[in-house]
């Protein structure tokens, strides 16, 4: 409910701005828009080591064309042989995907009108899955009857899913694709469901990203984007004690300025045309170390938006 | 049984009932279809259900068949030791119920979860074999059947599965090929069964206390009841070779009057200690003993196992997950033993759809390990109830005779215990008194 009032009320503050020359010419952007078209690369750390240079990163060459910060790219290829290992750096996802699978399968199976006590409702219906890493998110969607596609500009990624895949039937049908959100669009590649969960805070502009992730979503479709807020206690949480505390993910996996507020991210779906009908947050129990879907989105959250039709 | 229903629970439920289960088993029960009629005698391997699992069974559709069969309701139950010193007596009403438990022969709890089963619409099919061998194969194998559970079974067949249920009962060969360990021991103590016939129709339970251990006797319905008698091994051998004559004998003197006075109804002169605490007059603190019906006849063969405590190690690995005792073997006292079986085959299906709604892998070691967290504690606290029970009966020792009588007095008496006590005992609470 009081997610549903802070969109009405982010709504009725950002529409007047859309139409306002104050957010198009950029000449007195609000901080966070400065944040959103110029991004600082250099601040990237590289403690990670590079993958070797025999295996040249796809993005390399297409730079232009990628979202991706490149730095990112690295980070993530060094860590592609784990993310299968429920215990390993990608723990967190391993412990927060039953949540956030519980809310992508609800907002979905409404949105599409499925029966949600079916075990495959989204049968004969086309997912993307943006940023698909080891395929974590990808193997449940297909599970749950979904054509999915996977897609990472990673290549390592993309093997270690098609690997793991192809251990159950199920599963092998994913299409795992080495590309980007962009060449899907250039490739005039739509799909019912776009799905980008933790990528949003990697690329290097989120507002080019989401337009992408709009061009992606057919008419009468639904996207669903998951990020990381820049509040003080997402600074606390998610960097401080998930990475210096915990170590639940390596020093350097988020950067605290890449992170968008739930209102910018509002704010670039609409400009992508795509309107948020639902947001929710995930919070984490300490105690009984479960996540769980809740309506304080000031550290994980994920926004359902619609694509609207042209 | 409790896998089969696991089965019927995994039928029953929208999210679950695609699932493909084969149940291997080699109980030649489960293909001859054979009717059981109502003349025999009732065989004398019975579980006393609670209402937690009359009300799984009636969820899955199941209690439907076992009503078909013969059954015995119980809404009055009596405890009481050899001393003389104190007794309890338990009514369905202290807790608002209508029963207590009902007493259903092992045999018709089998049938009626397979006539469930064979009446659902769904993939399973009946393996009468035993399993030989299981091996976990490694993700990294490019067979079509990838990082499966491979079982061979007896005829030389094979099966790939991503769960393993093990359901095979305390000697588990499924915890055994997966190398779970488990922790138990031995009670230097065997339980005689068999059923035997009364003159009129037995409608309660009743259990006395003997220094070698309990007797139980339990209504089976018509005008039999089943014993579950307690006692050292040497006695239990002299119990199972002396003639019937002797034996009905013996257990009505274990019954009534044998080992020590009957209690009496007014033991502190009319005026209870504990009267003060007694709030709730509607109550039955104040029905008097009773003696229970005399037995007239034995009438099937008396079976002798020992008995034992085992508790598993672990619940759950990838792919494999036990249920029943398999995972928990118990003092058969309070006939927990197979409620708490149900309880995890409820608990593991409803585990395994939650697991199915968001998609996951079914034999994911992180799914597993809901059920195993859920159902641990649980087990784990019902096991030392009944552990201590045993414990504090084996010893005939005077002043904790009388501390123990005393303990059936509060009983009694304190109307709050004593309705916590039926209700912990009828598998609705999970932790006693204090919740």
């Amino acid at each position: 409910m009081s997610s549903k009032h802070l969109l009405t009320r982010i709504r009725t503050l950002v529409r007047p701005g859309l139409q306002c020359p104050l957010f198009k010419n950029g000449c007195r952007n609000p901080s966070f828009l400065h944040e959103l078209q110029t991004r600082d690369y250099s601040d990237v750390p590289q403690q990670i080591p590079a993958a070797p240079a025999s295996n040249p990163l796809p993005v390399a060459n297409s730079r232009s064309k990628s979202s991706l910060k490149p730095a990112e790219i690295k980070k993530f290829a060094a860590m592609a042989e784990t993310w299968w290992d429920a215990e390993g750096p990608f723990k967190p996802l391993h412990v927060m995907n039953p949540t956030r699978l519980a809310f992508i399968r609800s907002t979905l199976c409404r949105h599409f009108g499925k029966d949600p006590l079916c075990a495959r409702p989204f049968k004969g219906l086309k997912f993307v899955d943006v940023g698909c890493g080891g395929g974590i998110l990808s193997e449940p969607l297909a599970r749950m009857g979904a054509t999915v596609t996977g897609i990472d500009a990673v290549k390592k990624n993309i093997k270690i899913a098609q690997l793991h895949a192809d251990s159950d039937p199920v599963t092998s049908s994913i299409d795992y694709c080495c590309t980007t959100a962009e060449k899907l669009v250039e490739e005039q590649r739509k799909f019912d469901a776009v799905i980008a969960l933790e990528v949003i805070e990697h690329v290097a502009d989120p507002a080019e990203f989401c337009k992408s992730l709009s061009a992606l979503t057919s008419s009468g479709g639904a996207t669903l984007i998951s990020t990381i807020n820049r509040s003080m206690r997402a600074y606390a949480t998610a960097i401080i004690m998930a990475e210096y505390v915990l170590h639940w993910l390596p020093r350097g996996t988020h950067q605290w300025s890449s992170f968008l507020t739930p209102e910018e991210l509002v704010l670039i779906l609409e400009r992508a045309s795509i309107s948020v009908k639902e947001m929710a947050g995930f919070v984490y129990d300490p105690l009984t170390g479960q996540w769980s879907i809740s309506d304080d989105i000031s550290v994980n959250f994920i926004a359902y938006g619609t694509k609207n039709s042209e | 049984m409790v896998g089969m229903a696991l089965a019927c629970s995994l039928a029953n439920m929208p999210l679950t009932n695609q699932l493909n289960v084969a149940i291997i088993d080699s109980n030649p029960a489960l293909l001859s279809g054979a009717c059981i009629k109502k003349e025999e005698p009732p065989d004398p391997r019975v579980s006393t259900v609670t209402p937690a699992t009359i009300a799984f069974f009636k969820d899955v559709g199941a209690w439907k068949y076992v009503e078909q069969h013969r059954h015995a309701y119980f809404g009055k139950m009596q405890v009481w030791d050899y001393t003389g010193l104190g007794y309890t007596r338990y009514n369905a009403r202290d807790v608002n119920k209508e029963v207590l438990g009902c007493v259903v022969e092992n045999k018709v709890l089998h049938k009626s979860l397979l006539s469930c089963l064979q009446s659902a619409a769904t993939q399973q099919k009946i393996y009468p074999f035993r399993l030989s061998s299981m091996t976990m194969q490694t993700s990294s194998s490019s067979t079509p059947h990838g990082s499966l559970a491979r079982l061979d079974l007896s005829d030389g067949n094979s099966l790939h599965a991503k769960l393993v249920v093990g359901a095979d009962g305390s000697k588990s060969r499924v915890k055994e090929l997966a190398g779970i360990s488990s922790t138990g021991w031995k009670y230097s103590q065997n339980a005689i069964i068999c059923t035997i016939e009364h003159t009129e129709e037995n409608q309660c339970a009743w259990q006395r206390f003997l220094p070698n251990g309990p007797i139980a006797l339990l209504p089976i319905g018509d005008k039999f009841s089943n014993i579950v008698w307690t006692m050292n091994p040497e006695e239990s051998s002299t119990r199972k070779s002396m003639s019937e004559v002797e034996f009905v004998k013996e257990i009505n003197r274990a019954l009534d009057d044998g080992y020590g006075p009957r209690p009496t109804s007014q033991q502190f002169g009319g005026k209870s200690p504990f009267s003060l605490l007694t709030t709730d007059t509607t109550i039955s603190t104040n029905e008097g003993f009773e003696v229970p019906p005399k037995v007239t006849r034995l009438a099937s063969e008396r079976m002798v196992f020992p008995l034992s405590l085992n508790h598993a190690n672990s619940y759950a690995l990838k792919r494999d997950v036990l249920i029943g005792d398999a995972a928990h073997t118990v003092h058969p006292l309070a006939g927990q033993g197979v409620n708490m079986g149900f309880g995890d085959a409820l608990s593991l299906a409803k585990v395994i759809a939650e697991g199915i709604a968001v998609g996951s892998e079914i034999g994911e070691v992180s799914l597993l390990r809901r059920y195993e967290s859920e159902r641990k504690p649980a087990n784990l606290a019902m096991m030392a109830i009944l552990d201590g029970f045993q414990k504090a009966y084996s010893v005939d020792f005077g002043p904790l005779n009388v501390l123990r009588a005393a303990a059936f007095q509060g009983a009694q008496y304190i109307s709050p215990l004593k309705r916590s006590i039926i209700s912990y005992a009828s598998g609705e609470k999970r932790f006693p008194l204090f919740s």
